[in-house]
Parts: structure tokens; sequence; C-alpha cells
């Protein structure tokens, strides 16, 4: 794979990761990491729409008259997202009553709009879809991440099993409330970026 | 406006280009929506139906998962039909499937549609199933309660929510909560009293009442409230139970 390749799918897995450095789609990093398995998911479908998404508009991006551009780029977004809502309605019910409104949120999801102005505007289909797997793989380990931490110490179970021995609840253990809230999950992010940053120091600002 | 386009130099930035554009991009779009949407439809409506039915089943104390729920519905469900508030039968409206009146009434536009009652066969006696709707903090509440034949007693409920906070107010899903209402009255002294959801450690003495979710105030006054006016309703029907017809 040509090195330019190469950057554009393993960029945002470190360096370039959507929401450690672009600071982009946390809103639903927030709000659907209270379970492993939404987190999940809801990385599976951005992954999808983001490369697909990224894909069209590239081999659209010649014929697309400029002062139109966003707009394009946004029924374009909507209408996969679209789809990729009414397929889960059909074939997956309990995950898509889980993320309801998070779905649709999904055309809102800076990463997706981000990646279709900065990449596919200016990059031909291939190396569009690459960037559009590697944007979402980087948007999904964090998900993962946060939901894995927010579940086990939220509710003491990882896909809905339990995994928190009963023996700890009867010495006292409790599940942490505050887990569950939107605001634990911005810390936890914070804690992420700490770590990243300090294992990246040249991501880190000029004091 | 002038519209000329021609091969060797189509003007992508001119206003009938974009105009062009846009409206066939949008044509595209709206029949490959609508087509999906067609195709898939029915497999939704199935998917519906079926988390319905699996939530009156749960109001039974029956938690059957996806593959089994028709099944056991069609098996435990013996008639379903529509009332008035008086608490008569709204007559030609039984029927059990979910094209017909009481599974396909949707309470929430109003009871001027009929208010639908399920009855359901468990351990050989009879219970009565009767939806509720209403709202929490940030959304919708709903919920079913399965009545004994004596028109007053709880078998069993099941509540839903569309977006209360999870670990506060979502909590009224859990079977914690829910068991409360197992064996209370939603009648004292011949007088319709509902149950009351309150403040844990505080007591009622008119009527008889659960404890509602720490921190999950609202969501708990939400269904509290829904107990009251949904079931209120159903009030003369469920007194109508207990008097020998």
């Amino acid at each position: 794979m040509s090195p330019n390749l190469k950057a554009a799918l393993l960029g945002p897995l470190n360096k370039n990761n959507p929401i450690l450095v672009q600071v982009l789609g946390i809103c639903s990093a927030l709000a659907v990491t209270t379970k492993l398995e939404s987190s999940l998911v809801m990385a599976i479908s951005v992954i999808i729409v983001v490369a697909l998404s990224n894909v069209i508009i590239s081999l659209l991006r010649k014929s697309i008259p400029n002062r139109i551009r966003i707009i394009v780029q946004l029924v374009v977004a909507a209408a996969l997202v679209t789809l990729v809502s009414e397929i889960l309605k059909a074939y997956a019910y309990d995950v898509s009553k889980q993320l309801s409104v998070y779905v649709g949120l999904i055309v809102t999801n800076c990463i997706l709009m981000g990646r279709l102005e900065a990449f596919a505007m200016g990059n031909g289909p291939w190396a569009s879809f690459l960037d559009g797997i590697g944007n979402g793989l980087g948007y999904g380990w964090i998900l993962v991440t946060v939901g894995f931490i927010r579940e086990l110490f939220g509710s003491g179970t990882l896909l809905g099993y339990k995994v928190i021995p009963q023996s700890f609840y009867d010495a006292g253990y409790m599940d942490n409330g505050f887990m569950m809230l939107a605001p634990m999950a911005l810390l936890l992010v914070g804690c992420i970026i700490w770590i990243h940053r300090s294992k990246n120091p040249e991501l880190q600002e000029e004091q | 406006m002038l519209l000329k386009i021609n091969d060797e130099n189509m003007n992508k930035e001119g206003g009938g280009y974009t105009l062009a554009y846009a409206s066939i991009m949008v044509i595209i779009v709206a029949l490959l929506l609508s087509f999906t949407h067609q195709s898939l439809s029915e497999k939704q409506t199935t998917n519906v139906n079926r988390d319905k039915m699996q939530q009156i089943l749960r109001s039974l104390k029956i938690d059957a998962p996806a593959h089994e729920a028709v099944e056991k519905y069609n098996s435990l469900i013996t008639n379903a039909y529509l009332i008035r508030e008086d608490g008569t039968k709204i007559d030609g409206s039984e029927g059990v499937t979910p094209e017909d009146p009481a599974f396909s009434t949707n309470i929430t536009e109003g009871a001027e549609g009929g208010l639908p009652v399920y009855e359901a066969e468990v351990g050989g006696s009879k219970k009565y199933i009767i939806p509720l709707s209403g709202s929490g903090l940030w959304g919708a509440v709903w919920g079913y309660l399965a009545v004994n034949e004596d028109g007053t007693t709880i078998y069993g409920s099941e509540f839903g929510h569309a977006s209360e906070t999870p670990g506060l107010g979502a909590e009224i899903v859990e079977y914690a909560f829910r068991a409360q209402f197992e064996g209370k009255h939603l009648f004292k002294n011949g007088e319709f009293t509902s149950i009351a959801v309150v403040k844990k450690g505080t007591t009622d003495s008119k009527r008889d009442y659960v404890d509602g979710i720490s921190g999950g105030t609202i969501t708990s006054k939400g269904v509290n409230n829904m107990l009251l006016e949904s079931v209120g309703l159903y009030q003369n029907f469920l007194k109508n139970l207990s008097t020998p017809q």
C-alpha cells in the first residue's frame, strides 16, 4: 500500500484520532457508551456510514457545484444514515430500540461532515474509503474503551453478562452510579487524551 | 437565466446546472429511500408487533425471548377488545390478532377510539391487561398492568420509556421496581384509589403504594400520575368485574 493510503487508514487510529486529536464526535461518545453493546453497534454504524459516504462524495466530487457542496454532502450523509436506521429496525430491532435517537444523530456527528469536507472532496474513492474506515475505527476504539469501563463499573456487567461476582457485592461493593451519567464519559475521554498525549509528545500544544 | 449547457465547457457553477444537479440528486435519494422503506416495512411492523407482545407478556410475569414471543402470546391471550369509559364493551371490536382493534389502537391518541383490554388465561385464572400511557422527565412513559379477575388486585406490571435517564428514571423497567406492584389493590372500599408511587421511606394511609426510584423523582411521579389517569379510564370496567353480571 502506498504511504498516503497507509496514512489515511492508520492515521486516525492514533496520531490523527477523530476524538482524541481532531476533537470530533464527542456528543455520541458520551451518549451511547453506557453499555458496551450500544458502543459496538454505534461504532460499526459510524464506520459503515463514514466509509460509504466518503466513497460516494469522492466519486461525485468533480461534478458537485461549489455553492451547494455542503448541502450535497448532507443529503448523501442523511440518506445513508436513514438507510442504516431502516435496516436496523428490520433486522436488529432490539438494538435499534436502544440506539433510536442516536442513529439519526450520526448525521450531526462532526466526524462525518469533517471527513467529507476535508478528505473526500479532494481525494480519490479508494483513499476516501480507507480514510472513512480509519476514522470510523479510530472513533470506534475510543467508544468501545469508554463503554467497557462505564458498563463494567456502572452496572457490573459486560455485554449484559454479570462480570463482577456476587461476593464483591456482599462484601459491600456497589455499582458506581456516576459512571452512568454523561459527565463521567467526558472525564474518561479526558483521561484517555491525557495518556495519549503523554505517549505522543509531539501532539502536545506549546505552552 | 440562460440555460446554456454544451459539452465543451459545461459551466459547473452556472445556475442551471446547479438547479438540475440538486433536483436530480433529490429525486434519486427520494426514490431510494421510499423503495427501501417499502421493502422493509413488513419486517419492521412484525418487529414492532412482536415487541408489543413481549411487553404484554412481561406484565404477566413472562419474559419471552424474541423467537418464542408470538407463539407464547397466542397461547396465553384468549381475547382482546375495546371498551368505552363507562365500562361497556364496544360490539364488533373483539379479536386477538395485531390487525384487530385492541392491538392496533393507540391509547396515546385519546380514549375516543375505544380503550383496549386484553384477556389472558394464566394458571387457570383469567387476567385482564390494560395499557398505560404517560410522560416522564424527558419523554413518554408507558406500560401494561395485569389485573386479577376481582378487578382490583395487581398480578403483574410492565413499564417502558422513551428517554429516561439510565440508572435513574430508566430503572422503572427493572423487575425490582415492577415486582412491588404484585398483590396491591386498585380499589379501596369500592373507591378507585390507584396505586401511589411514593418517595422511599414515606407512606400513604389512604391507598396502596410502592417505592419510587431514588434519584428518579420526576419519572416516579410520572408513573404515579400515569397509574392514576390511564388506569382511571378503566375504573368503571374494573368495578364491573367484581360485581356479578
